[in-house]
């Protein structure tokens, strides 16, 4: 066992006498420290004395007065309807999103470390994307294949030549990272269409104040209430030119979303109306909403509906949620759409391969944050190492979201290797393969008592004028023991994200 | 001067204008927590009431006032308490049963969700999640008073939030406009089955169970007390009808709700400068003033039953009027035809 290792036992082994008799033995006493690189017990550097406060606090704590706080938050959660709805024919189900009560903590050294990287890739992406959409140097250069770019579902012709205001095509974008077993952070995917989870972030820091005030008390934690003014400030900074006072809003596709709350609170947070399709117009290449008073006009819209959806005029002419003429008014720099048309192609798995590359391109810089390993089964050589390896890849269908549709090789069967392939071979250029990563885990509330439960980390950055980064970001944590897959549609829970100041 | 005019700074709050979608939002949402609170208290009484006497009958009246004869006796053959009280209150096929309008309450909150307070938000979704696991054991006889005295206790605690946390805004003076509307729609309703039940002959008249209903009609809208203190002499129907529409004191009669609906219409205009709600505040003077200036006496000789039945339709082009100047389905600037609004909410009572 390793240095912190010893920690362990000198932290919570030292007096079981301390631990209330009708609570039972400390949390982590039966915590099998896992291989990984665990991140509150089995760091790999030496831990600030913060952190150190926060495993002895914790280990203070028995397993049944924490599950007792576990029942009363959840209950919590589902009262203030802080959930995902989730509609049958008959009934609107709420769900939450389960909460874990043990924190992941972050130093201040690692949080400047993931800051610094995260504003290099958001400054990369809008590079990229303003290039792409005018001049192509890149593709021209040959750094990024013109046909992974042009060619991609998600390019849009429609921004061709338009220039947004202050170059910024991206105003929130959510970085996944995770951690490998030596505790580097790696990209694992890049999230600059419509990233969800931000309110969770801010709801579970409530939550936890409210929960383990004990835990928290004299710790010098980033707070993270700054978030909705900060978008708020960044609409307004990259409203049309010459637009005092600008108009913002937050277009949601409406009570029917399952990330409906999510929506609310984000329009709640900025003070600005959440307004859905119908309640804005065009006219005469502007945009207005339906008020009591008439209509009245709008200059900045944080949208989180797709692109697809935006304006039935241009795009799906199905689609009873955008607004016909959106897509006219904003040609005419009418109104800012945030994020900007045409974003997912930056963020495709198969333009992420190409990440640091782009980054070392537009910035003349080495990348902060690393990504992945990752082979792009587009290219001959690519797809043929990932056939070769398929028993030891994670393989990923480029378009889709959401952790559906790939593979992870160690943990398939044979047969379901076999079925993988001939889809692999059938369609290469929708595939792309990395190394299974062995991912950080934090110590999480289980059945069966603490146990060591895999996470990532999506933290949230909004660019106006600057890049500015919520400090922290959403743990997600993958429940079922081994599972390597954090998405909250795929039995995911949250952990409270501790931004450790100094 | 009305007690609530200090609610609101002079001048109005300068702020941007409500969204329309907010505004018809809000008015559904109090109008439906308004109607639950008025349906617990009618079955309530009802129950009290047939206890007491020994009969049964008195369940019809609740399908009556409602309007809802075809549907019930559609599901059902007799109007039992048992098939009444189901009907009306855990029964999800019925969109006149308290889960249904609570549900109803609920989608408008959550469309409002920006806008109310989380205190509102989270009581009514706990209201909403209470009402929705409510099964028959809990409308059982022996269950049904305490079960009502909560739902009451449980709209109640909805309006005290509300009035408490409630921003007092535009969408404030649209929460009122809601309320006051159902509240009146209600009494009239209540006032025009109660008189023509319980007039069956004229030989029933001014006996004891005469008496009695018109004591349990007072009760179910909290008017007893208030009518005791401030109507002596012989308790008639004239007199508790009259006690109905036109005590000013009382806060559920339909001269209050009426003088508080103006009051809210007015202020949209004189604060906010929303002037399209004149056709709806003229329409709410001309009812204000042909109830004042007839007696209870007058109503009831010109035919009580065509007076209330005016109101009532009076009351639903109030509310159109108002859905025509706020929300209009498409805004006379817009130089498309304006995308479907969606489905309308429509008072789901006839």
């Amino acid at each position: 066992m390793s240095d912190s290792g010893s920690n362990f036992g000198s932290a919570f082994g030292s007096d079981p006498g301390q631990h209330d008799a009708q609570q039972g033995p400390g949390l982590f006493v039966s915590y099998d420290t896992p291989d990984f690189y665990c991140e509150l017990m089995n760091r790999r550097d030496p831990a600030p004395d913060s952190l150190t406060l926060i495993r002895e606090r914790l280990a203070h704590f028995g397993l049944t007065e924490l599950r007792q706080r576990a029942r009363v938050a959840e209950a919590d959660l589902y009262n203030l309807g802080i959930t995902f709805t989730v509609y049958t024919d008959r009934d609107a189900i709420d769900r939450i999103l389960p909460v874990d009560l043990i924190p992941r903590v972050l130093t201040a050294a690692e949080w400047d470390h993931v800051e610094r990287g995260v504003q290099q890739r958001v400054a990369a992406i809008n590079h990229f994307l303003w290039d792409i959409y005018h001049e192509r140097r890149i593709l021209k250069d040959g750094i990024v294949p013109a046909g992974l770019v042009l060619g991609n579902s998600n390019y849009r012709p429609e921004m061709e030549g338009l220039d947004v205001p202050g170059g910024v095509y991206v105003h929130i974008n959510g970085t996944d990272l995770v951690r490998d077993g030596a505790g580097n952070f790696l990209v694992l995917e890049d999230n600059a269409r419509t990233p969800s989870g931000v309110s969770y972030v801010i709801e579970n820091r409530h939550m936890m104040l409210r929960s383990m005030p004990d835990l928290a008390a004299g710790l010098d934690l980033m707070p993270v209430d700054e978030y909705g003014p900060r978008l708020r400030r960044a609409l307004t900074e990259t409203a049309p030119g010459g637009i005092r006072d600008a108009q913002v809003v937050l277009l949601s596709p409406g009570i029917y979303n399952s990330a409906y709350f999510e929506h609310v609170f984000l329009a709640r947070e900025m003070g600005v109306p959440l307004v859905e399709g119908r309640d804005l117009m065009v006219e005469n290449g502007r945009v207005f909403m339906r008020t009591v008073a008439g209509p009245r006009p709008v200059h900045s819209i944080y949208r989180r509906l797709n692109d697809d959806f935006l304006d039935p005029q241009v795009f799906n002419p199905d689609s009873m949620l955008g607004v016909p003429g959106l897509v006219d008014a904003y040609r005419r720099g009418n109104v800012t759409i945030a994020n900007a048309i045409g974003t997912g192609v930056a963020d495709d798995k198969a333009v992420y391969a190409y990440m640091p590359r782009i980054i070392r391109y537009y910035l003349g810089e080495e990348p902060i944050l690393s990504n992945v390993e990752t082979h792009i089964c587009a290219e001959p050589e690519g797809l043929a190492y990932t056939l070769a390896n398929l028993d030891k890849l994670v393989v990923k269908p480029v378009g889709e979201s959401g952790g559906y549709g790939l593979i992870i090789g160690p943990h398939a069967t044979q047969a379901e290797l076999e079925t993988f392939r001939a889809s692999l071979l059938a369609d290469p250029a929708n595939y792309i393969s990395q190394p299974v990563i062995d991912l950080s885990v934090c110590p999480t509330l289980c059945e069966a008592g603490v146990e060591a439960r895999h996470v990532d980390l999506r933290p949230f950055a909004v660019t106006g004028e600057s890049t500015w980064v919520l400090p922290g970001g959403l743990s997600r944590v993958a429940l079922r023991k081994g599972s390597l897959v954090v998405n909250s549609s795929q039995g995911g829970g949250s952990k409270d994200t501790w931004v450790l100041a100094s | 001067m009305n007690p609530l005019m200090i609610d609101i700074p002079p001048g109005g709050i300068a702020m941007p204008n409500l969204l329309s979608r907010y505004a018809e939002c809000t008015i559904w949402l109090a109008r439906y927590m308004e109607r639950i609170e008025n349906l617990a208290r009618l079955i309530d009484v009802t129950e009290t009431f047939v206890r007491a006497r020994s009969t049964s009958t008195g369940w019809l009246s609740i399908v009556q006032i409602n309007a809802d004869d075809e549907r019930f006796f559609e599901r059902h053959a007799v109007a039992s308490e048992e098939n009444v009280v189901g009907f009306y209150v855990i029964d999800r096929e019925n969109p006149n049963s308290i889960v249904s309008i609570a549900h109803a309450a609920r989608e408008n909150a959550r469309s409002l969700r920006p806008l109310i307070s989380t205190e509102m938000w989270m009581h009514l979704n706990m209201f909403t999640n209470a009402v929705s696991a409510l099964g028959p054991t809990d409308i059982r006889p022996s269950n049904l008073s305490a079960l009502c005295a909560r739902l009451k206790q449980d709209c109640q605690t909805h309006h005290g939030i509300t009035e408490g946390t409630f921003y007092r805004d535009q969408a404030w003076l649209f929460y009122l406009i809601g309320r006051n509307l159902e509240r009146a729609d209600q009494i009239t309703r209540l006032i025009d089955i109660k008189y023509h039940t319980l007039l069956p002959s004229v030989a029933g008249v001014g006996s004891e169970v005469d008496i009695g209903q018109w004591a349990a009609v007072l009760r179910s809208a909290a008017a007893y007390h208030a009518y005791r203190r401030t109507v002596p002499g012989d308790m008639t129907p004239a007199h508790v009808a009259g006690f109905l529409l036109k005590n000013d004191g009382f806060p559920r009669s339909l001269s209050t709700s009426l003088r508080q609906l103006h009051w809210a219409v007015g202020h949209l205009r004189t604060d906010y400068g929303l002037k399209n709600g004149y056709a709806a505040a003229e329409r709410i003077e001309e009812l204000r003033a042909t109830l004042a200036e007839q007696t209870v006496e007058d109503i009831i000789l010109r035919g009580l039953h065509e007076f209330l039945d005016w109101v009532q339709r009076e009351l639903h082009r109030v509310q159109e009027e108002i859905a025509r100047a706020f929300w209009p389905p498409a805004m006379p600037a817009a130089a498309d035809p304006a995308p479907d609004p969606g489905p309308s909410q429509e008072q789901s009572q006839s």
